[in-house]
C-alpha cells in the first residue's frame, strides 16, 4: 500500500517537473500577460483615471527591513513619500513596496514581478540584491533599475546604482562627538564589520582622531542587524567603559538610543533622523535623503535613459543633510565648528582618511 | 591590553551587564523548565516573548503605567500558552513543530500589531532602577548586584522560587510525575491534563514577562524581531540546566558573563575580529557543557502527548 | 480482503488530503485577519494562488523555493527517525555552501561538470561536518543536540560574516567604499543547468531522486534499519548489538549533510554566489526551520516530503505575491505562515483517530511501532 502511494507520489511531482519544463514561453512572456491585468488595480481603482493628461511616474522598491526601522530602509521609504508630496500625490508618483525582503532569493522573486508589470522604475535598495539585478535587468531592457548601495552598474544600460559617502556624514558626528565629550571616551556600535556601516564608523573615527586625538574612540560590532538587546548591551559597555557621547549605525541601534536616554548619555544619529526617539540627547543626524538620487534618475528616464550611471549622495549634493535636534542646546563654537567642517567637506578643503 | 580586562572598572562591567543580559533568559528558560519537567517541549516561547514585549511595550505607550504594560504581558503570553496547551494537550500536536508554528505567529503577529497601532519605532520610560539600601552601596557587588531595575532582581528571585515549587511541593511532585510516567501520574489520580495546562500557561507569562523586560525595563523601545533568537537561546539553556532552575540560572550566567566579556574586548580594541568575538558565547557553552558532561536525564515523558489508555 | 483495501485507499486518501484542508482552514482565519487590514480576501488569495501556480514561471518558482525545503526535509526525515532533533539546519545549510563556494571560486580550470559534482558533494561534506559536531558531542558527551544545534547556528553566521567580509570576499568589492561581503559570481559554467526557461534547476531533480534514496536508505538498508531502531528504542538496540551512539552521530551528520546539499544547491542553482545581510536567513530564506514543518507535514517520509515540500513552497512563494499585489504587511505573511503550521500539525489528530479506527478493523498489526519491533528482532538475529 504504502508503496504505491509512495510511487503516485514521486510521478505526481515528477509531471510537476516535467509540465513546468514542458512549456516552452521564455520566462518573461507569461509574467508579461498578467502584468497587464494586474497593472491597473495598484492606484487606479479608487478613483477615476485623471484623463490621460498626466502620466503616473510608478515606482516599486523592494526593501531588505522594515519601512519604520528608523535607518536605512526608513530613509528610502521617507524619500519616496516625500517626492509623491512634492510632485501632488498618486495621479503624478505612485509606488508600491515590498519590505523585510531580506531572504535575497524573495527579493528576487520580486524584482522580476515587478518588472514584469511594467513600472517605470524598481529600486533595489540593498546591497545584497546586485547579483539578481545582473540577471534581471537584460531580460526587462524597458525598464529603469536602481541599485543601493554600490557605485556598479555591471555595464548594463538600464541599471543605476547609488551609495551614500556615509563616511562624510560620520566625519561630521565624530567631529561633534569629540567636542561635546567631557570625559574623553566615546562608543560606536555598528552591525557587521563591513559595507556602509564600516565606511560609516571609518569616518566618525577619523573624525574624531581629527578634533582631538587624545579622545578615545570605543568601536563594537555587534555582529547582526536585529539584535537590538545586544546592541543596548554594547551601549552600556561603552557607558561603563567611560562614553559619555555615543553613536551607531544600522537598525538595530534602536536599543542602544533606549539606553543612552535612559543613561543621559548623548548621541548622533545616522541614516534616518532619530530625533522623535530620545529628544532630549539627540545631537544631530547624517539624513540619507535620497529623494535627491531619485528625482535626478527620473529626469533622466524621462531623457530616455535608463540606466548606466552611478550616484553618490554626499554632503556636496545635497543628498546627505545633517539635521540637528533643535531641542538640543548645542553650543553655539561646536555648531561652528560642525557647520564649518560640513563646508570644509564640501569644498574639498577637508579630506578624509580612511583606514 | 589583556591587563586592561582585569581592571576593576571592567570587572565590574563585564559582571554588571551580564547579570542584566541574563535577565530574559531566565525567566523564559525557567517557565520553558516547568514545561519540561512536565513532559513538554515548546519551542514557541520566541513568539510569546515578542507578543509579550510588545504588548508591554503597547500598552505602557499608551497608558504609561508600567504595571499595566507587565499585566498585559504576562496576559498575552498566557493565551498564547492557553492555545499552545490546546493543540499540544488536547489536540497531540508534535511539540517542535507546533512551537515553531508558534513562533512564526508571535513573530509576525508582533511586527503587524507594531505597524498598524504604532507605525513607528518610539520610547517609553522603563522600570526605572532600584537601588537596594545599604548593600547598594558595597563598592563593586553594589553596582553588579543591587544597582538594577525591579525586572532583573524578579528574574533572580524567581530561580529559588522555581527550585521550591518544583522540589518541595506536591505541586511540583505532580509536575515531575507527569513528565516521567504520565501513565502512572494518571493512575494515582494525578490530572495529567490539568498539570500540562498549567505549566504550559506558566510558560507563556513567563515568556511574556521575558519580552516585557526588554521592551519595558532593559532597552525600553520595541522593534520588529527584537528578540532576535534569545528565545531559541533561552530553550537551549533549559538542557544545559539539566531542568534544574539553578542549573539554568548558571547556563544563563554563563551565556551572558561572555557575551558580556566579548563586547568588552571589542571595547578594549584587543586584535580578535569582531565576527570571532561575538561566536565566543555560543562556543564556550557548548564547550563547558562537554568539559562538565553531566548525565542527567531528560524527563521521561518529554515530547510525548499522554493519551488514557482505553 | 478487497472492500477493506478499497476503504483503507479512501481513508488513506483523505489522510493525505488533510494538510491541504488544514491549510484552507488556517487561510479561513487569515481571511478574517486581511478583512481587519481593509483587504479583500478574495482578491488576496486570488494572488497568492496566481503567485504560486498561476503560470508556468510561478509553478516554476514555487519549485524553485521547494527544493532546498526538501532537500532539509530528507535531512530531517533521517534524524527525527533517529529521535534526534536537528534544529541546526540553516547553519548546516551555511558551512555547506560556504565549502562549496570554495570549491567553485578555486578551481578555476576544472569543466563544469566536475565542479558541480564536486561542489555539491562539498556542501554534503560541509553539512556533514556541521551536522556530525553535535552529533558527536550527543552521543558521546550528553550534550543535548538542540542546545548544541542552536548555537551551531549562530557559529555558523559569524563564521559566514568573518569570511565574506574577509578572505572570501569578492576582489572586485575589495577596491570599492561600499565592500560588500559577498564572494566573487561562480563562473556560468559551474551554476547548475536550467530545466526550463525560468529558475528551476537541475537541483530540483536531484532532490526529488534523493528523496527515492532516502527512501532505500531507511527501508531497504541496515544502516536505515539501525539508525529507525535507535530512534525506536535505543536500550533495545542496545542489546541487540548495534552501535548506539555511532548511529546517533549517522543520524545528525547525514541530516546535516542534505542540508548542507541543500545550500551548495541554492548557491548553484540559484544566488550564483554567496552574500550575507549578517543573518542566516538572508541566505536560506528559513528553509532550514521550514524543512522540518515540510518533513513532519510529510510524515517523515521522504517520498510524502515530495508534495509537503512543494505545498509549502508555494504557500511561501504566493504569500510573497500576496503581499506585492495587495500592499498587505510583509509580517501577516509570516503569522500566515505560522497558523498554517499549527493547523496542519494540529490536524494530525484526526489521521491518527483514523488510523486506530483501521487498525482495530483490519486487526492486521501493521502499524509501524511493531513493525519497527520486528525489524530490531531480525536485525538481531543477523548479529
Amino acid at each position: 500500500m504504502k508503496k504505491i502511494m509512495s510511487i503516485l507520489t514521486v510521478l505526481l511531482a515528477l509531471s510537476l517537473v516535467l509540465s513546468a519544463c514542458g512549456s516552452p514561453a521564455p520566462a518573461p512572456a507569461p509574467v508579461a500577460e498578467e502584468a497587464t491585468q494586474a497593472a491597473p488595480e495598484t492606484s487606479n481603482e479608487a478613483e477615476p483615471e485623471p484623463a490621460a493628461t498626466v502620466e503616473t511616474f510608478r515606482v516599486a522598491v523592494v526593501m531588505p527591513s522594515s519601512i519604520n526601522d528608523l535607518a536605512f530602509s526608513q530613509s528610502m521609504y521617507d524619500a519616496l513619500v516625500l517626492i509623491q508630496t512634492e510632485m501632488g500625490g498618486t495621479d503624478y508618483f505612485d509606488f508600491v513596496y515590498s519590505d523585510n525582503m531580506f531572504v535575497v532569493d524573495d527579493a528576487a522573486a520580486a524584482i522580476r514581478d515587478y518588472a514584469s508589470q511594467g513600472y517605470d522604475l524598481i529600486i533595489a535598495h540593498g546591497s545584497q540584491y546586485g547579483s539578481s539585478l545582473q540577471e534581471i535587468a537584460p531580460d526587462f531592457p524597458e525598464t529603469s533599475f536602481a541599485w543601493g548601495t554600490t557605485v556598479e552598474t555591471f555595464g548594463q544600460p538600464n541599471i543605476f546604482a547609488y551609495e551614500a559617502a556615509s563616511h562624510e556624514g560620520g566625519y561630521v558626528n565624530g567631529v561633534l562627538a569629540a567636542s561635546l565629550t567631557q570625559s574623553g571616551v566615546v562608543g560606536v556600535i555598528g552591525p557587521i564589520e563591513t559595507g556602509d556601516a564600516k565606511l560609516y564608523v571609518d569616518g566618525f573615527v577619523a573624525g574624531v582622531k581629527a578634533t582631538d586625538p587624545n579622545v578615545t574612540v570605543n568601536v563594537n560590532y555587534i555582529g547582526s542587524f536585529s539584535d537590538v538587546a545586544l546592541a543596548a548591551e554594547a551601549a552600556n559597555t561603552h557607558i561603563a567603559a567611560g562614553a559619555d557621547v555615543m553613536a551607531g549605525t544600522a537598525q538595530m541601534v534602536v536599543g542602544a538610543i533606549g539606553v543612552a536616554k535612559e543613561n543621559g548619555v548623548l548621541w548622533v544619529g545616522t541614516q534616518s533622523n532619530q530625533t522623535s526617539l530620545a529628544p532630549d540627547i539627540v545631537v544631530a543626524n547624517q539624513v540619507y535623503r535620497w529623494d535627491v538620487v531619485v528625482k535626478e534618475i527620473m529626469d533622466l528616464i524621462a531623457g530616455g535613459t535608463l540606466g548606466g550611471k552611478s550616484f553618490v549622495i554626499t554632503l556636496e549634493n545635497g543628498g546627505e543633510v545633517m539635521e540637528y535636534n533643535p531641542g538640543f542646546n548645542l553650543p553655539a563654537d561646536v555648531k561652528t565648528l560642525a557647520d564649518q567642517t560640513i563646508q570644509g567637506l564640501i569644498d574639498g578643503s577637508i579630506t578624509i582618511t580612511l583606514p | 591590553m589583556i591587563t586592561d580586562l582585569l581592571s576593576s572598572t571592567v570587572l565590574i562591567g563585564i559582571l554588571a551587564s551580564g547579570i542584566r543580559l541574563a535577565t530574559p533568559y531566565l525567566y523564559a528558560a525557567i517557565g520553558e523548565t516547568f514545561g519540561q519537567k512536565s513532559g513538554v517541549l515548546n519551542l514557541g516561547v520566541e513568539g510569546q516573548m515578542l507578543l509579550g514585549s510588545f504588548a508591554a511595550f503597547y500598552v505602557t505607550f499608551r497608558t504609561g503605567n508600567l504595571w499595566l504594560g507587565l499585566l498585559a504581558a504576562i496576559l498575552v503570553g498566557a493565551l498564547m500558552g492557553l492555545a499552545m496547551a490546546f493543540v499540544t494537550v488536547n489536540l497531540h500536536a508534535k511539540q517542535g513543530i507546533s512551537g515553531i508554528g508558534f513562533y512564526l505567529f508571535g513573530l509576525g503577529m508582533s511586527d503587524l500589531l507594531f505597524q498598524k497601532l504604532m507605525g513607528t519605532v518610539e520610547t517609553v520610560r522603563g522600570f526605572p532602577r532600584v537601588s537596594i539600601p545599604v548593600v547598594s552601596g558595597i563598592p563593586g557587588i553594589g553596582d553588579i548586584f543591587f544597582n538594577q531595575n525591579i525586572l532583573v532582581y524578579g528574574a533572580y528571585v524567581l530561580v529559588p522560587v522555581a527550585w521550591f515549587v518544583l522540589n518541595k511541593t506536591t505541586l511540583g511532585l505532580k509536575i515531575r510525575a507527569v513528565g516521567e510516567n504520565p501513565d502512572a501520574a494518571d493512575s494515582l489520580g494525578v490530572s495529567v491534563v490539568r498539570i500540562r495546562y498549567f505549566t504550559i500557561i506558566l510558560g507563556g507569562m513567563l515568556s511574556g514577562i521575558a519580552g516585557a523586560s526588554l521592551s519595558i525595563a532593559l532597552l525600553n523601545v520595541f522593534q520588529q524581531n527584537m528578540t532576535s533568537g534569545l528565545g531559541f537561546i533561552a530553550v537551549a539553556l533549559v538542557y544545559f540546566g539539566g531542568w534544574r532552575p539553578f542549573g539554568v540560572l548558571v547556563g544563563a550566567l554563563l551565556f551572558s558573563f561572555v557575551n558580556s566579556l566579548q563586547l568588552w574586548i571589542q571595547v578594549l580594541g584587543l586584535p580578535i575580529p569582531s565576527d570571532i568575538a561575538v561566536m565566543m558565547p555560543y562556543v564556550l557553552t557548548i564547550l563547558v557543557l562537554v568539559a562538565t558532561a553531566s548525565k542527567i536525564r531528560s524527563p521521561s515523558a518529554l515530547t510525548k502527548p499522554f493519551e488514557r489508555e482505553g | 480482503m478487497k472492500k477493506i483495501f478499497q476503504s483503507e485507499w479512501m481513508s488513506r486518501s483523505v489522510d493525505a488530503l488533510l494538510p491541504v484542508f488544514a491549510t484552507l482552514a488556517a487561510l479561513l482565519v487569515g481571511a478574517i485577519m486581511l478583512l481587519f487590514l481593509k483587504v479583500n480576501p478574495i482578491e488576496a488569495y486570488a494572488a497568492l494562488w496566481d503567485g504560486a501556480f498561476g503560470s508556468s514561471n510561478a509553478v516554476a518558482e514555487t519549485l524553485v523555493k521547494a527544493t532546498p525545503l526538501l532537500l532539509v526535509a530528507l535531512g530531517i526525515c533521517i534524524s527525527f527517525r533517529g529521535n534526534v532533533i536537528n534544529i541546526g539546519g540553516e547553519g548546516q545549510m551555511v558551512v555547506g555552501a560556504l565549502l562549496a563556494t570554495w570549491v567553485g571560486l578555486t578551481f578555476l580550470d576544472a569543466p563544469g561538470w566536475l565542479i558541480i559534482v564536486l561542489a555539491l558533494f562539498s556542501g554534503f561534506l560541509g553539512g556533514a561536518l556541521w551536522g556530525g559536531i553535535p552529533g558527536v558531542l550527543k552521543a558521546y558527551f550528553n550534550v543535548n543536540e538542540i542546545l548544541s544545534t542552536v548555537m551551531m547556528n549562530a557559529i555558523a553566521i559569524q563564521l559566514m560574516n568573518f569570511l565574506l567580509r574577509g578572505p572570501m570576499i569578492d576582489p572586485s568589492q575589495e577596491l570599492l567604499a561600499s565592500k560588500i561581503p559577498q564572494t566573487a559570481r561562480l563562473l556560468d559554467i559551474f551554476q547548475l543547468p536550467r530545466l526550463a526557461p525560468t529558475r528551476l534547476h537541475l537541483g530540483a531533480l536531484i532532490a526529488v531522486v534523493l528523496a527515492a534514496l532516502v527512501y532505500i536508505l531507511l527501508w531497504r538498508t541496515t544502516l536505515g534499519y539501525r539508525i529507525r531502531a535507535v530512534g525506536q528504542n535505543p536500550n533495545a538496540s542496545h542489546y541487540a548489538g548495534i552501535n548506539v551512539p555511532r548511529h546517533m552521530v549517522m543520524a545528525l551528520l547525514l541530516s546535516g549533510a542534505f542540508a548542507g546539499l541543500a545550500g551548495a544547491v541554492q548557491v548553484y542553482g540559484v544566488n550564483y554566489r554567496m552574500i550575507t545581510d549578517g543573518s542566516a536567513s538572508g541566505f536560506t530564506g528559513s528553509a532550514g526551520f521550514n524543512g522540518i514543518v515540510a518533513a513532519l507535514f510529510g510524515q517523515l517520509h521522504p517520498l510524502w516530503s515530495i508534495p509537503a515540500s512543494i505545498l509549502f513552497g508555494a504557500l511561501l512563494v504566493g504569500a510573497n505575491k500576496m503581499q506585492r499585489m495587495v500592499q498587505v504587511p510583509s509580517a501577516l505573511v509570516i503569522a500566515l505562515n505560522g497558523l498554517v503550521v499549527i493547523f496542519v500539525i494540529s490536524s494530525e489528530i484526526w489521521r491518527r483517530n483514523r488510523q486506530k479506527r483501521r487498525l482495530v478493523a483490519v486487526r492486521e498489526g501493521e502499524s509501524p511501532p511493531q513493525q519497527d519491533q520486528l525489524e530490531v528482532q531480525k536485525e538481531e538475529a543477523r548479529q
